[in-house]
């Protein structure tokens, strides 16, 4: 079976929730919807305070290219547009409204009915994408419309979608799959439309037999789309370890995946997409997982963007007494939430609850050279070099071990016997490199 | 016998005397003039190499002055003005009197002010810290108190008072080199003038949030409110994103500011007492 070459860990798996269908969160009383949700210019409100909305109906329009249309979950009135503390852990600009009933555009399809036929153009659907506000679901938000704008003189041939769910506790994607595997299909058809590409591999980690058995048996009605199973390894949903992975192309150093002639975009994008093109639903509302060895009724809900998560627990039996973390993302890279007032917003894939003696973290000693990081960083990097690099401010020499091809799976944290911060200062050296070479291009 | 030993000893003579009249021939063409004075001069610099002066180390900014026609602009601030006479009278030119500064810290966030809100339990760096998050209260400008500027410290001045969490800068050690400024992520360390028995009025704080919020996350955070500024009777208080600013050129330590401060964001230190009136609190820090 087929995985990626080098590095990589197998944390336990913990899908406490593989088995909980998706349910509806009911509409919490007011959301917070953060401005800027995704990666590159944040969006510019476009409402005010005291202004009616309905659910679906834009709030703020992106500005630039790299920015997406944030739009109304609900239906009600703006109470105030102020700052809130997102999952960046900074206050940031949000429009805060009070629901009011549960009306949606006309325009939105609300109905059942699977809508097989795509009657847009490749162009209208990469304009449809931006303006319904699409972007990454996977957790890193990047705005959809400009991974399917492949660049003048570039060519793409190859469509890939991303059902790994690599994570340990996430099970948003393997229940999409589970109970909208048509609508998935159909989203997957939309974006090789858009990317003028006629084949599409789906990658599956083979923990989701299930999911892989659900899709291929629904797969043969669509052309050109194959169901390739993977051999279960974390960071397989990383995009370069997934690219060589189902094809052996390797996205050198810098570049980007359409540099090997590839896309990648994930299963819930792929059914965002299809709700967007097909349904004219903009993105307000995603699966998150909500789940923790110490919840009482851990699930997977449909969450409104802008819910507070603590609405999220409350629907999952309650914050157990004993939390010591509540994790935004998965476990591996997620990010701890400073308090549960913080709303769910697109790159929410799921609010795991870590117990005091599970979250804390171990003292740091020193390194005993064992070498352990460097076998497990898929990226093929020294995690132990690129730390002391970092924490003796040494970036030039950082930049020369490739700091920057570290895409943060935290691999190297997580196998540390020594338990060193490996990540932190990884994390810091690579902004820092990244800072340099930018001011680098502007001299 | 013997003669082998001859032989050999004239050979190696003559190869040897070759060789040093060729060192000698390359030595003069190769030469490269250096003024004697560079070395004078460095061996006054404190050889701290700590960069305050802008450049590298203490041997690139003797090269400099040795250069330079005038001291504009170049001044070991480790030394002081002591030093930068005793390199005049050695270059025969005049040393422009520099004031003399001192860091000063624009945070007052301790616990008893500035509630928690989190815990960090991340790598012991600010700038990991403020990477991730706002901090471990609700003040997003404030200290992490992880000692960054502690480490940059090459002369020991800065240590983090355990209770207060916040870092101690003492006025004797500190020679105003600046590491302690580039190194807070946060950008709360001043290079401040100093005043005679190291008096010192500052706002200490540095948030840019509007009264409510700033004042939610921290007791003795500047809201912004003004009042300071209409007392100051030198026009030497600025309030600008909502933060006030004691420019110490214009500043007399009049200390009306201090008492006018709601919050008490305005920081006196080093003064004597003041004599007890009924409607001014008394808030005299020793540092």
């Amino acid at each position: 079976m087929k995985t990626f070459p080098i590095g990589g860990v197998h944390p336990p798996e913990n899908k406490i929730t593989a088995g909980s269908k998706i349910q509806k969160l009911a509409v919490s009383e007011s959301v917070i919807i953060p401005v800027s949700q995704h990666i590159g210019a944040p969006a510019t409100v476009s409402v005010n305070k005291g202004d009616t909305v309905k659910a679906g109906q834009i709030i703020a329009t992106f500005k630039g290219f790299v920015s997406v249309n944030i739009h109304s979950s609900v239906s009600g009135k703006v109470n105030k547009i102020d700052t809130v503390i997102d999952s960046s852990g900074y206050k940031q600009t949000a429009v805060f409204i009070d629901v009011e009933g549960d009306e949606w555009l006309e325009t939105i399809d609300r109905t059942d009915e699977l809508k097989t036929e795509i009657r847009l153009s490749a162009e209208e659907i990469i304009k449809k994408c931006q303006e319904s506000g699409i972007v990454g679901l996977g957790g890193a938000t990047f705005p959809s419309h400009v991974k399917l704008t492949i660049p003048a003189g570039k060519k793409c041939d190859l469509l890939i979608i991303n059902g790994v769910e690599c994570e340990p506790y996430l099970t948003s994607d393997h229940r999409l799959m589970l109970e909208y595997g048509r609508e998935i299909l159909i989203g997957v058809s939309i974006l090789m439309k858009a990317l003028k590409v006629d084949r599409a591999l789906i990658g599956i980690e083979n923990n989701k037999t299930d999911a892989i058995s659900h899709l291929n048996s629904l797969a043969g009605s669509f052309k050109g789309i194959d169901i390739c199973p993977l051999k279960v390894k974390y960071p397989q949903g990383a995009e370069k370890q997934l690219i060589k992975a189902l094809t052996k192309r390797e996205v050198p150093s810098g570049r980007l995946p359409v540099d090997v002639n590839v896309v990648v975009h994930n299963i819930g994008t792929a059914f965002a997409v299809y709700e967007a093109v097909q349904k004219n639903k903009p993105l307000i509302e995603r699966v998150v997982t909500i789940t923790g060895k110490t919840l009482p009724a851990p699930g997977n809900y449909f969450v409104r963007i802008g819910t507070p998560v603590k609405k999220l627990i409350e629907a999952a039996g309650g914050l157990p007494e004993n939390t010591g973390k509540i994790i935004s993302g998965g476990p591996m890279m997620g990010k701890a939430l400073v308090n549960a007032d913080v709303p769910v917003v697109k790159g929410t894939s799921g609010i795991i609850l870590f117990p005091e003696e599970e979250s804390a973290r171990m003292e740091s000693q020193v390194c005993i050279r064992c070498a352990k990081c460097i076998s497990v960083c898929p990226m093929g990097l020294e995690p132990y070099l690129l730390m002391s690099l970092s924490q003796r401010d040494l970036f030039e020499r950082a930049e020369k071990e490739h700091i920057t091809d570290c895409m943060e799976c935290g691999s190297c944290s997580y196998i540390c016997p020594a338990g060193r911060p490996l990540l932190d200062y990884i994390r810091l050296g690579k902004s820092t490199v990244l800072r340099m070479i930018r001011e680098r291009v502007v001299k | 016998m013997s003669s082998t030993v001859l032989i050999t000893v004239a050979c190696l003579s003559l190869i040897a005397f070759l060789s040093a009249v060729i060192l000698y021939f390359v030595a003069q063409k190769f030469k490269v003039f250096e003024d004697p004075r560079i070395d004078e001069v460095q061996a006054i610099l404190p050889a701290a190499n700590c960069g305050g002066c802008g450049f590298a180390g203490c041997r690139n900014l003797a090269e400099a002055l040795v250069k330079a026609e005038t001291f504009e602009g170049l001044n070991c601030p480790v030394g002081g003005a002591e030093i930068m006479d005793q390199v005049a009278k050695i270059l025969g030119k005049e040393a422009p009197a520099v004031e003399p500064k001192v860091a000063v810290l624009r945070c007052n966030g301790t616990p008893e002010f500035r509630a928690k809100t989190s815990r960090y339990e991340g790598a012991s760096d600010c700038r990991i810290a403020h990477s991730l998050y706002q901090g471990e209260t609700d003040c997003s400008y404030g200290c992490f108190g992880l000692g960054d500027c502690v480490r940059a410290c090459t002369f020991g001045a800065i240590y983090i008072n355990t209770e207060t969490g916040l870092p101690v800068i003492s006025d004797e050690k500190c020679v105003s080199c600046g590491a302690c400024v580039k190194a807070c992520p946060r950008k709360l360390i001043e290079l401040r003038k100093k005043a005679k028995k190291d008096r010192k009025i500052y706002v200490a704080c540095s948030n840019c949030d509007k009264g409510g919020p700033a004042r939610r996350a921290c007791k003795v955070a500047c809201i912004g409110c003004g009042r300071c500024q209409k007392v100051c009777e030198f026009d030497a208080i600025k309030i600008e994103n909502n933060l006030a600013y004691v420019d110490a050129a214009k500043c007399t330590f009049c200390r009306k500011c201090v008492a006018e401060c709601p919050t008490g964001s305005i920081l006196e230190i080093n003064f004597p007492p003041r004599k007890p009136k009924a409607d001014i609190k008394t808030e005299t820090v020793n540092a």
